[in-house]
């Protein structure tokens, strides 16, 4: 198993899936503990239109789906807020404008799309050194933020109006907050792809919440079993030849499942 | 003595909608002030305008310097249904958060917060469950948990959004014990629906409905409260000694 870890494919792969256990582990657990998945949901799939116009127009796909994120999850969130549109409707508007956009440009692009599924479905396989740098970059400033700012970041998740009544920056970090959701979201569809990230934010963070409940702790076990996750996903599809964003899934599920059946056990030996 | 804050000609319009209409009101060092009124009245209106949550129309709260420490010497305990309780945070982890105050965010709590937060717990009778997160409390444990991150910063005016919603009986009568002990040395401003345990712990009442009527004693009687506009259905308790109320039956506007 180890050597091939030779094979730079897939040593990058390993470091995208380092790197991408980190970022969402850490912003997963935000966006779980603060409902937040479906805004998730909305930010990813609109980050498709950006990879359409990126993909017309020849230039790094990464780019257009980072500037499509950013701009569908403040989109939401001023619809939300200031333009009185129910948030699901918000979301749901972003959500299929994405997909839309990114649709159209890419019928729009004479021949056929060889990187469609990909996007859509993650090929963390062809991970590149650029964009091993961009996860770098992204896993870091998250890394940082939450670790500066971590006491901050549970009091506003957890009850904003006191936050306000402490004149805490509540907007401040909101956006910042959302933002940076909106990066590591991107970064992540290389290992999953546009349809399949969310289960990487979402799938670690409700099997470490069956063991663990505090903040911090969440956070920590996501990272590690997302990691692990990843990792014994990324053998299995390469054993397998299946899919590799998809046998992740299917492996990270396999994992709350197995939490499930742990924790059920220990409850019927202690009684 | 000099007061707290002073409520100066106040009014709050939600787009065309006055919620509070040229309110003035004074809160000394150790007053004790129930706010009744109608829902949708204002009194969350006017509890917001005091925690700087909503910007005026027009007016003003004027804090005196007293206040004037990062905003923790207001202590706040809002309605306990407002929260997530599933969020995934340890019952101590809310007390010590009532510390953080504007200048104060990014220190780690030391090993004196962690024991005066033990300490409010142990106070409040919920030291053992001081590590659970707060999806496994009781309506009772959790209000306690909040009255917990309310006090620990030492508060010199608290203010409590109906507490008594949601928690059994037993925790009731102590909370207001608790609160007659604190007003010895704090201002409350109790926010209630339920008028008659209020009248027997305030010493005086504000009645909210779009304006503010303030009363200088906790006796009141169905003429004055008509005379404040403030519709709301009073009963009779007999065992309060100082407050002997009629149910009343005038006609107001709405």
């Amino acid at each position: 198993m180890i050597e091939l870890l030779q094979y730079d494919f897939f040593s990058n792969a390993i470091l995208a899936a380092i790197l991408t256990a980190v970022s969402c582990g850490i912003i997963g657990s935000y966006i779980v503990a603060r409902r937040m998945v479906f805004i998730g949901g909305g930010i990813t799939h609109a980050s498709f239109g950006g990879i359409g116009i990126a993909y017309f127009l020849g230039f790094a796909p990464m780019i257009g789906a980072g500037v499509f994120a950013v701009l569908s999850a403040l989109g939401i969130h001023y619809f939300t807020h200031k333009g009185k549109v129910r948030e699901d409707s918000s979301i749901a508007i972003w959500w299929s404008l994405g997909m839309a956009i990114g649709i159209i440009f890419i019928a729009l692009k004479p021949g056929y799309a060889p990187n469609l599924m990909s996007f859509l479905f993650g090929s963390i396989l062809t991970v590149m050194k650029t964009d091993l740098l961009y996860m770098l970059v992204v896993s870091l400033i998250t890394v940082l933020v939450f670790a500066i700012f971590f006491r901050l970041i549970t009091m506003i998740s957890f009850d904003e109006e006191f936050a306000r009544a402490r004149s805490l920056p509540v907007d401040f970090f909101n956006y910042m907050l959302i933002i940076i959701s909106a990066l590591v979201i991107v970064t992540s569809t290389r290992v999953s792809g546009v349809i399949l990230v969310l289960s990487l934010l979402t799938l670690p963070q409700a099997t470490a919440n069956i063991f663990v409940q505090s903040f911090r702790s969440m956070m920590w076990f996501s990272i590690l079993i997302g990691l692990f996750g990843m990792i014994s996903g990324l053998y299995i599809s390469y054993y397998t030849n299946l899919p590799s964003g998809a046998t992740i899934i299917v492996t990270l599920t396999a994992f709350f499942a197995l939490g499930k059946l742990i924790k059920a056990l220990f409850a019927v030996s202690k009684n | 003595m000099e007061n707290l804050l002073e409520i100066k000609n106040l009014t709050v319009k939600y787009g065309t909608y006055t919620a509070l209409q040229n309110a003035n009101m004074k809160i000394g060092p150790t007053d004790f002030i129930g706010v009744i009124g109608p829902n949708g009245g204002g009194k969350t209106t006017l509890l917001k305008a005091i925690l700087g949550l909503l910007e005026p129309s027009s007016g003003e709260v004027i804090f005196s310097e007293q206040l004037s420490n990062q905003k923790t010497d207001i202590g706040y305990l809002p309605q306990v249904n407002k929260f997530d309780s599933r969020f995934p945070i340890n019952v101590i982890d809310v007390v010590l958060s009532g510390l953080a105050g504007k200048r104060n965010w990014v220190k780690p709590f030391n090993s004196a917060n962690k024991e005066k937060a033990m300490q409010l717990l142990t106070d409040l009778g919920i030291a053992h469950i001081a590590n659970k997160p707060i999806g496994q409390l009781s309506g009772g444990q959790m209000q306690r948990a909040f009255l917990g991150r309310t006090l620990i910063s030492d508060p010199k005016l608290i203010i409590l959004d109906e507490p008594g919603t949601y928690v059994d009986n037993k925790f009731e009568s102590e909370l207001y014990e608790k609160l007659v002990q604190l007003n010895k040395s704090k201002a409350i401003l109790l926010v209630s629906h339920d008028v008659g345990t209020i009248f027997a712990h305030v010493k005086s009442i504000a009645c909210v409905n779009r304006e503010l009527n303030y009363h200088p004693s906790n006796i009141i009687t169905p003429e004055q409260l008509a005379s404040y506009n403030c519709p709301i259905q009073i009963i009779t308790h007999g065992e309060i000694p100082h407050t002997v109320l009629g149910v009343h039956n005038h006609k107001h506007h709405h």
